[in-house]
């Protein structure tokens, strides 16, 4: 029971993130204008059998403006963590090819790491003006840093390893090094270290969308959801906060355990 | 004596370090302002924009120099900088230094106690479930820190508002103190008071990373050989954990929460926009939203400075409490 469990857990975060990716796809055809319409005689509904999870206050079905949220979260994740694990790769390989360029690689991520997180998604977003865009590079241009230091470190070991010395001594050029022997031993620990990125790019989408300087307000980001909601929140209108970050937690989470359950297999 | 030298040194080297990174940080966060699409004669003029005309525009565009090319500009303002000048914010009407300042004492508060306790709660809880692997309690805790490894801060924050501010009436839900009380006359009780939300929820974020972190290292000394010696010669479980695991993983603990300064401040951001208190963190949206480029700066140049100080003290640590780490004839590694 206790060797199959980790395995059956990991089966149900993939299946659950397969149907919410299911959902997010296809809800962008069957939702249509839904997360937009506004009923004028049900503002503010509580959740019950008409409205699923309540409306907000200009009558909008917040489950559909939920869902088309987490939508644009894994859109922005997907992006962001594709681009920063790129960056890092990218300047992993650069490390290794000579002392002068590693000092440079590690006095930018040195330089990234010492200021919070959240101050220069602020400055990124502010430099570029908001927007899915700029949220995207803020997101990727602050995490590859934790990734980059990850794969330069496997890459430095690997450098002593007897068949790339005997790749060289067999006199393949450093290209042929880096392109045949470095980046296929990186890319696995790259595509781990990009699905562990994942959550913390949704997370941080979410936290600069909440604070006012990400995506737009007109979209139904979980962020926007979210501000909405501080404003009605002294009147008891519990549902417009409670969902959308619960629906956040469950995708984040489970896509965090499918991560987990991956790198332990590598 | 030959030990002191060395010390001195490597504390030599680390400062220049932090020297050249502070300046790393200085140039990419000017780099940024000057790529940014807000006008900078609007940002000098904040909300008196619309009562100047074009000539006027331009005296002031050649007063401060923004025609001038972006590095002449950036070295005025490192020179500035090195006189202390941070320049003027124009959201609150005040030098920047002495915005920082101010707002940073009452940061404090949230950000020490929110440290510490997170610090004593995740150890607490990191050796309670790593002490034994599996168990009942240890599954608890690991669920749990797992959950609020994954949780939106701001979420947590507003779900305690919620339960605690609106349907409970436990606590208030705003502010650092009740409205329209002068600061100096708020009792310290009151001032209390509006802290404790803030700070457990920033502690409870804050416990999750190192919890797991004291248990790997827990369980890691649970399965190894000293364990297992003190076990034959008939040790309780919670004797090898209370006189080796606890000084086994407070000193990762230690270093853990010293080099996650900037998680929490980051967290604070979130918090005190949300229960509106008035620190540090409200400054640095109130300056991203109403681009106020003087202030951001500042701001970013001082939590760099923050975080790279708890970093540098996270690294020295080791060697200052850890005898074996000042063995010399340990060599270098390439990897830091």
């Amino acid at each position: 029971m206790n060797a199959t469990q980790p395995r059956l857990r990991a089966l149900a975060c993939s299946g659950f993130v397969a149907l919410l990716l299911l959902a997010l796809l296809s809800g962008q055809w069957w939702l249509g204008d839904l997360p937009g319409r506004m009923q004028f005689d049900a503002r503010l509904a509580p959740p019950g059998v008409d409205h699923w999870l309540g409306t907000d206050a200009l009558g909008r079905e917040l489950w559909a403006r939920t869902l088309a949220g987490l939508g644009l979260s894994f859109q922005v994740g997907f992006l962001a963590a594709l681009l920063g694990s790129a960056i890092a790769l990218g300047l992993a390989l650069l490390a290794t090819l000579s002392p002068r360029l590693d000092a440079l690689v590690r006095l930018l991520i040195d330089t990234l790491l010492s200021v919070p997180h959240l101050i220069l998604l602020l400055l990124i977003a502010f430099a570029l003006g908001g927007g899915l865009q700029a949220v995207v590079i803020a997101v990727a241009t602050t995490h590859w840093p934790g990734l980059a230091r990850v794969l330069r470190a496997e890459l430095f070991q690997l450098r002593t390893a007897p068949y790339i010395d005997i790749s060289r001594a067999l006199g393949k050029s450093r290209g042929f090094i880096l392109l045949h022997h470095f980046l296929p031993h990186a890319l696995p620990h790259c595509l781990v270290g990009a699905l562990l990125l994942f959550p913390h790019a949704i997370l941080h989408e979410a936290a600069l969308t909440f604070l006012g300087v990400g995506l737009s307000p007109s979209q139904p980001a979980i962020g926007i959801l979210l501000a909405d909601a501080m404003r009605y929140l002294s009147g008891g209108y519990w549902w417009l906060g409670v969902f959308p970050g619960l629906g956040l937690l469950l995708m984040v989470l489970s896509i965090e355990r499918i991560a987990h359950g991956l790198r332990r297999a590598l | 004596m030959a030990l002191d030298v060395r010390l001195a040194l490597a504390t030599l080297r680390r400062l220049l370090r932090l020297g050249l990174i502070l300046l790393c940080v200085a140039s990419v966060s000017f780099g940024l302002m000057m790529a940014s699409p807000v006008d900078p004669v609007d940002a000098y003029l904040g909300p008196l924009v619309a009562q100047v005309s074009p000539e006027q525009r331009e005296l002031i565009a050649s007063r401060w120099g923004f025609d001038d090319p972006a590095p002449v500009q950036f070295g005025r303002w490192l020179q500035q900088l090195a006189s202390g000048n941070l320049g003027v914010s124009h959201v609150y009407n005040q030098p920047v230094g002495e915005v920082i300042s101010q707002r940073f004492t009452r940061s404090i508060a949230l950000l020490g106690s929110a440290w510490l306790l997170s610090l004593l709660l995740g150890f607490t809880l990191g050796v309670v479930a790593g002490a034994k692997e599996r168990s009942a309690l240890d599954k608890l805790i690991s669920a749990y820190a797992y959950l609020t490894a994954s949780t939106p801060t701001f979420w947590l924050a507003l779900l305690g508002v919620l339960l605690f501010s609106v349907y409970l009436g436990w606590a208030p839900a705003c502010c650092a103190g009740p409205v329209g009380v002068p600061s100096q006359d708020i009792h310290l009780a009151t001032r209390l008071h509006h802290l404790v939300l803030p700070v457990a929820t920033l502690t409870l974020l804050g416990t999750a990373s190192i919890t797991l972190h004291t248990r790997a290292r827990m369980v890691a000394l649970m399965r190894s050989d000293i364990a297992r010696h003190a076990f034959a010669q008939g040790a309780r479980r919670a004797d090898i954990a209370w006189r080796h695991g606890v000084r086994h993983a407070s000193l990762p603990a230690l270093t853990l929460a010293l080099a996650s300064l900037g998680e929490l401040f980051g967290g604070s951001i979130l918090i005190e926009q949300v229960f509106a208190y008035p620190g540090l963190g409200q400054a640095t949206v109130e300056a991203g939203l109403r681009s106020d480029v003087p202030l951001l700066l500042g701001i970013a140049l001082f939590t760099t400075l923050f975080v790279s100080i708890g970093n540098t003290l996270a690294d020295s640590l080791y060697h200052m409490v850890d005898p074996r780490m000042r063995r010399p004839s340990k060599p270098r590694q390439t990897t830091p």
